[in-house]
């Protein structure tokens, strides 16, 4: 820092620096700066190994047990096959009914979770008869892994569809609840302070502190929440689906039909990934602030 | 408006598992109003104590604060900051997820004494009237570390307290940022006259602001001198080497060096 950064007179240069690093933000000029920039290329080179290592041990040199699984090649071009061995593939619509089921069911759990968890934990972040009340709790079920909840929820709930929602909804639930607990808890006490000086009511401090003090936790919750969501969605379509990415990896397993099951895996990741990132796009769009600070993305 | 505080024999102890720790003991003075007042000593000394009082963050265990005559602080207060009583952060509270605008007009629409726009425009005044044009619409995150302090300044005064709380407020700065923001409290203080509550353990800054200078002991927090320093105003960083300055600064040195060695031995003894 220039100390000279603290002449009034030059504030307004500085200004205009900022304001052109501003006009940068466009998705499609960030895109393509990613796509020019170092982490991109190396993410490549990244993935390039994995592949190859995949095909040599698989493909090339059968190595162990390696040797069951499906091959590189083999897998590619079943998932782009027009006329795949097992009927999936990117041209047919079974792959994407299964898709289409797993996805909504994790939007339908995803919703459902950042909607009741995150006034829970800023709830419980804020009002300490709340949070004596709830935090036992909370710390009693959250370490349960969501794979003991199955046999209760299928008990408790109806139906098909709901169970498996309610398994995916509740991974993601309790660290959503957690994050956004330890995201208020987390908000130096001066802004508290500075916001009752200056005659904020609890409603506005709610507003203007606490919840935009808390979100950079609440995304980081969100973020494993989503991952927990995929957890959890595969766990539970596996004991009790009848359709859903998660179920076809256990079936196909089943029927020894292993280049289907890699290609369910690999969509499940992509599937992760691109909500992951979404969810990251979404948390930079709402704390432009952050950004600032650290300098500009 | 005025803004004459007097502290009556303010006293805090602290009880943390029954060990009774007095953290300030017996400290009466008075600031008339619009008096630059700054209060030294050595860390633990209880200067930030009587600020939080001052403030109404937490309350006093004996004694009483008044101001202009209403009594803020004592037995059967309770502690209740507000608007009249503006603090300025030791290591900064400008809302970091709002733009510098939304934090300078802030305070008079959530106290609802103006629309928001209006509290816009007086921002937008009060920042050009003290060279702070020109960054309203950034984060604070943007801004050095002296601007954010200015701004922070700014942001109290849209209040009009009665008194500036300043908790240490230049601490985090490098020695040439501080300087510049230093005089930039004088010239807002000169131009917009309040009653000041400044805390700090550095000397010089305490004579080079005040009108007068408490010198406090080290725990239990006692008033030890106080001094009126008579330096003139409008004062500009050459009063630092001016004789009068400099006779002030070899009269209090030794004060404050003395509490500094019992405050460094104590806590070697607390250490053992």
């Amino acid at each position: 820092m220039e100390p000279n950064e603290d002449n009034p007179m030059i504030v307004s240069s500085q200004s205009i620096v900022l304001t052109k690093r501003g006009s940068d933000r466009g998705f499609g000029r960030r895109l393509r700066r990613f796509v020019s920039g170092p982490q991109f290329r190396w993410g490549v080179v990244g993935i390039a190994g994995f592949i190859l290592y995949w095909y040599l041990m698989v493909d090339v040199f059968k190595i162990g047990s390696f040797a069951r699984l499906p091959g590189f090649v083999s897998t590619i071009r079943e998932w782009v096959s027009r006329n795949p061995t097992y009927g999936t593939s990117l041209f047919t619509a079974e792959y994407y009914k299964h898709i289409w089921s797993s996805v909504t069911r994790v939007a339908i759990a995803f919703v459902l979770a950042t909607g009741l968890g995150v006034p829970v934990g800023l709830l419980m972040g804020w009002r300490r008869v709340f949070r004596g009340l709830t935090f036992p709790i909370l710390e009693l079920l959250r370490p349960i892994p969501i794979l003991a909840y199955i046999p209760v929820v299928l008990v408790l709930v109806p139906g098909r569809e709901a169970p498996i929602i309610v398994l995916t909804f509740l991974a993601a639930f309790f660290v959503t609840i957690l994050n956004t607990l330890l995201g208020v808890r987390s908000i130096d006490q001066s802004y508290l302070r500075a916001a009752k000086s200056l005659g904020f009511s609890e409603a506005a401090t709610l507003l203007h502190v606490i919840i935009p003090g808390a979100l950079p936790y609440v995304f980081v919750g969100l973020q494993i929440g989503m991952a927990a969501c995929w957890f959890s969605l595969v766990a539970s379509e596996i004991v009790s689906g009848q359709s859903g990415m998660g179920y076809e990896v256990w079936q196909t397993y089943y029927y020894q039909q292993y280049e289907t099951m890699v290609i369910y895996m690999g969509t499940l990741g992509m599937m992760g990934w691109a909500s992951c990132a979404t969810l990251r796009a979404v948390g930079r769009r709402l704390m432009r602030w952050r950004a600032a600070m650290l300098g500009g993305i | 408006m005025p803004g004459a505080l007097s502290i009556c024999n303010a006293g805090k102890v602290y009880d943390p598992g029954g060990l009774n720790v007095v953290a300030m003991d017996g400290i009466t003075f008075d600031i008339r109003e619009n008096a630059f007042c700054v209060v030294v000593g050595p860390s633990g000394c209880g200067k930030t104590t009587l600020l939080n009082s001052v403030a109404g963050f937490d309350g006093l265990t004996s004694g009483e604060i008044f101001l202009d005559g209403e009594r803020i602080a004592g037995r059967g207060v309770s502690a209740k900051p507000g608007p009249g009583r503006m603090v300025v952060f030791q290591n900064g509270a400008l809302f970091p997820w709002k733009t510098v605008l939304w934090n300078v007009s802030c305070g008079p629409v959530q106290q609802g004494r103006m629309s928001r726009a209006e509290a816009q425009t007086k921002a937008r005044e009060l920042m050009a009237k003290v060279g702070l044009s020109g960054i309203e619409d950034q984060f604070p995150g943007q801004l050095s570390g002296g601007q954010k302090r200015r701004v922070e300044i700014v942001r109290a005064l849209m209040n009009n307290p009665k008194v500036l709380l300043m908790d240490e407020p230049f601490r985090a700065l490098d020695a040439l940022t501080k300087s510049v923001v230093q005089e930039f409290l004088l010239e807002v203080y000169d131009a917009i006259p309040k009653t000041v509550f400044f805390i700090t353990h550095d000397l010089e800054e305490a004579i080079f602001l005040a009108d007068v200078v408490v010198v406090m002991s080290t725990r239990p927090g006692t008033v030890k001198r106080i001094v009126k320093t008579g330096l003139p105003r409008p004062r500009d960083h050459t009063l630092l080497t001016s004789p009068e300055f400099l006779r002030l600064y070899g009269e209090l040195e030794a004060l404050i060096h003395e509490e500094a060695m019992k405050a460094f031995r104590a806590g070697e003894r607390e250490l053992a």
